[in-house]
């Protein structure tokens, strides 16, 4: 019993030895292109230059990033992998967006709720509005055809004289 | 000397700013008509004094007085005299100084023009303005000193003081570190002033508005008197944005004009609330409703002056453009605290009397679309606010900083921007008053059906992305309303007056400045938003790395590594300057020349873009690296930008529109002659009562 464990995992191992290896070398065959690194260093921002996207920034720290993610895709990790590897050694800044987590989660409540709010605010003010509007009689006269036009002649009529 | 004339000039300058303040609130609240005069007196002498302040610091910029620790610390031997001029805003002081000078000037013109006519406002226009030019005057004379001088110390250390501190001697640098490279570009005679002359004048629109609130005046006088100022303010702000997005485009070198950099919106959030008080004043003007609400517009748009000149000199959030850091940030902080919380007060005091004379006629009428657009634009500011500041935040409680970039802007705006866009669509067919939406129905259906047609045929010839469909079909319907607006406006004159169509055009737009000027703004607007369509959806990109002779391919461009040389300049740079050829569809078109330039002093590298132009698209051409060793290999990033050159055209229309908007009237303004008709009659029945 004990024997044939030994040897599942025994297989196991090397089949996922096997595994890694092929996957290395398939990576390897592929060098990743200017474009490839591109499309992740436009996802990030480095610390020092602050609000420049990766892939655009001229400084020579930025110019080092880029090869770290252009050896990390050689290596065969993902743009997920490689996001996160910048994350652990910098910290979320480096992200172009806070992670949705924590206070972080305020960022993207807070701007839709002012604007409810807001929306809200302006029905009960509209609605109170009509209410009242409803109760009196309407102020202006207003012209059947075309009340624009109409105000429009008589603006311009008036500026003539 | 120069130095010391500048400096006393510029402490008077502040005494003088402060007496004003004092004197006429003080002649104000206790009817003392010759305190109010003196204190006139004084705001006018401001001017001058700041004046020759400003004269001094760019004389000393320019003979290259590097004693003087600001002359030090923004020019060098090596910048051309233009840019050393322009030095006097590339750094904190010479910036703080320059906003000063502003402010005295617009406080002044606000005091010379009609002071006799608006007696009972004027005094606390006085208050406000030059509490605001004092604080700024206060910030330089205090701690920001623009002729603090360099000395050394007998142990070697470097200080810096106004007066010789004990046992110094002076310390004259040979050469100055010069401006930052990212500021040593034509841009900079245009765009901070610019920017600056559009912050500054939109104080004068908040201290009439304060004026109203203290002085109980509750009918819109405030608001006639400041249409024009706030259309400049509005004009020089939106010059600004533009220009900065043009000078992005041209040297920033990331393919774009707009970053979402929290400079930027820094400049943007007052513009935000301007726009939204542009359109909503219109409302009180008419109807006599909204008054509370154009008042919190006003005060909310000084703040952000404020805090967006806060935002730029204090360091606290360090960006491309915040090159200037110090510890004038609390200050900053407290002032727009203080005169954010005395705003409010003052506007809760007259709540009652600012109540709206009208009711709201119409969910569909020009009066509650416009409050829709007023919503927009908050929610905008909303983001845009809380995108600036989140960092701060997220760093003040969890000590961690975080970015919140272009995606998160990109993401919460765009559906705000569509909504905007729609209701510039809708709302020029609106009436004032009682409409409904069959006849708001009747005057768009036209325009509705025909707009379908750019997005039907531009699909039939191949346009796939629905973003790009959507975009094509709210500008057609903007583009056709607006024409047809002008349209029926010229029919109804050619019909009234017998003129042709080009001269009742004409006078069409000449006799309605402020409405046709703003549809000439909304086709502006149009314009800009097929260039942003462009970028934002169609921009397409790719890099290489290329031996001398190989070829790049992007769309219907390739271009063709020539050469590389690298040379030294005399203003102090490395320049290093790559030839490409470049080919549309296989055809030669021309050579670009992107480079990088190094500058010596600030160890700081330039990306400057070669760009190949048309109406069509651009070609923007990189230079990202390259072997240090022969200049043999060299890396390039191209872009190709289709429409982009949309968004400059659409931006002189925008400009070219709110210029006939804010174009001065001849006579009195016909509004006025009808306000004063109203009066007379309303008089008259007074009197008749009697």
């Amino acid at each position: 019993m004990m024997k044939k464990s030994t040897f599942t995992l025994s297989i196991a191992i090397s089949l996922l030895f096997l595994l890694l290896l092929s996957g290395v070398a398939a990576a390897q065959d592929h060098e990743p292109t200017d474009d490839e690194v591109n499309a992740i260093a436009k996802q990030l921002y480095c610390p020092v230059c602050e609000n420049i996207p990766l892939d655009v920034c001229p400084t020579q720290a930025c110019v080092q990033w880029r090869e770290i993610i252009r050896q990390k895709l050689a290596e065969g990790w993902t743009e997920d992998q490689i996001k996160q590897y910048f994350v652990d050694q910098y910290g979320d800044r480096v992200l172009a967006t806070p992670p949705a987590r924590g206070l972080n989660w305020l960022v993207y409540i807070l701007p839709p709720a002012v604007f409810v709010v807001g929306a809200y605010l302006l029905f009960r003010v509209v609605r109170g509005w009509r209410q009242q509007a409803v109760m009196e009689t309407p102020i202006a006269s207003i012209s059947p055809d075309d009340p624009y036009i109409a105000r429009l002649e008589e603006e311009l009529q008036k500026r003539d004289r | 000397m120069i130095a010391n004339v500048g400096c006393s000039s510029l402490a008077m300058a502040f005494l003088a700013a402060l007496y004003g303040a004092i004197a006429a609130a003080y002649g104000a609240r206790r009817a003392r008509p010759r305190y109010v005069e003196s204190a006139r007196h004084a705001m006018l002498l401001t001017w001058p004094l700041v004046t020759v302040s400003a004269l001094a610091i760019i004389w000393l910029l320019v003979s290259g007085d590097y004693q003087i620790h600001y002359v030090a610390s923004v020019t060098s031997n090596s910048m051309p005299t233009y840019l050393k001029v322009t030095a006097l805003w590339g750094g904190q002081a010479g910036s703080l100084v320059f906003w000063s000078w502003l402010m005295a000037a617009f406080a002044s013109a606000a005091g010379i023009r009609k002071w006799h006519r608006d007696r009972e406002l004027l005094p606390w226009v006085v208050v406000v303005t030059m509490v605001t030019l004092a604080f700024f005057l206060g910030l330089v004379v205090f701690f920001e000193n623009p002729f603090a001088r360099l000395w050394l110390t007998p142990e070697g250390r470097q200080v810096t003081a106004l007066f010789q501190p004990r046992g110094t001697t002076p310390l004259i640098p040979s050469d100055g570190q010069g401006l930052n490279p990212l500021l040593r570009h034509p841009g900079m005679i245009i765009h901070p002033p610019t920017l600056y002359l559009g912050f500054v004048s939109f104080v004068v629109p908040y201290a009439f508005a304060i004026a109203a609130l203290v002085t109980g005046r509750t009918d819109d006088r405030w608001v006639r008197i400041t249409r024009r100022w706030t259309l400049v303010a509005w004009l020089f702000l939106s010059l600004g944005l533009i220009l900065g997005g043009r000078w992005a485009y041209d040297v920033l070198g990331w393919g774009g004009y707009w970053g979402w950099d929290p400079v930027e919106i820094a400049a943007l959030m007052p513009w935000l609330t301007g726009t939204a008080f542009l359109h909503s004043v219109m409302v009180q003007e008419k109807k006599g409703m909204l008054k509370r609400w154009n008042v919190i517009l006003i005060i909310l748009t000084y703040a952000l002056v404020i805090f967006g000149t806060f935002l730029t000199r204090s360091g606290v959030l360090s960006s491309v453009h915040a090159f200037a850091q110090s510890a004038i940030g609390p200050l900053f902080f407290l002032f727009i605290g203080v005169t954010f919380v005395a705003s409010l007060s003052l506007l809760i005091k007259r709540w009652d009397d600012l109540k709206s004379e009208n009711q709201l006629g119409s969910i569909v009428s020009r009066e509650a679309l416009f409050l829709f657009n007023n919503l927009l634009f908050m929610g905008i500011l909303a983001v845009c606010f809380w995108g600036v500041i989140f960092p701060l935040i997220s760093e003040l409680f969890t000590g961690q900083k975080v970015t919140v970039g272009p995606p998160f802007y990109e993401r919460a705006n765009s559906p705000l921007g569509i909504g905007l866009l729609l209701l510039m669509a809708i709302a020029p067919l609106s009436v004032f008053g009682q409409t409904s939406w069959k006849l708001l129905g009747r005057a768009l259906w036209k325009p509705l059906a025909l707009s379908f047609m750019v997005p039907f045929f531009s699909a039939l010839r191949g346009t796939t992305n629905l973003g790009a469909l959507l975009g094509y079909w709210v500008i057609s319907l903007i583009t056709l309303v607006t024409l047809y607006e002008f349209w029926r406006g010229a029919l109804a004159r050619r019909r009234r007056h017998g003129e042709s169509l080009p001269v009742a055009l004409w006078k069409l737009t000449s006799r309605n400045r402020r409405r046709y000027g703003g549809y000439v703004i909304h086709l502006g607007v149009v314009l800009m938003v097929l260039g942003v369509i462009g970028i934002e959806i169609f921009q397409t990109e790719t890099q290489g790395t290329l031996v001398q002779g190989e070829q790049l391919t992007l769309d219907r461009y390739t271009m063709i590594y020539e050469s590389l040389t690298q040379f030294d300049t005399q203003d102090g740079r490395n320049v290093t300057r790559a030839v490409v050829s470049v080919f549309r569809d296989g055809k030669n078109v021309g050579e670009l020349y992107p480079r990088r330039d190094f500058y010596y002093s600030s160890q700081q590298p330039m990306t400057i873009p070669g760009v190949r132009s048309t109406l069509e698209d651009d070609f923007y051409v990189l230079l990202v690296g390259w072997e240090s060793i022969g200049l043999s290999g060299a890396t390039f990033k191209v872009y190709h930008n289709p429409l982009v050159n949309f968004l400059w055209i659409g931006g002189l229309v925008f400009i070219l529109g709110t210029m006939v908007a804010a174009w001065p009237d001849r006579g009195p303004e016909p509004v006025l002659k009808l306000a004063k008709k109203r009066a007379a009659t309303a008089r008259s029945k007074i009197g008749g009562l009697r």
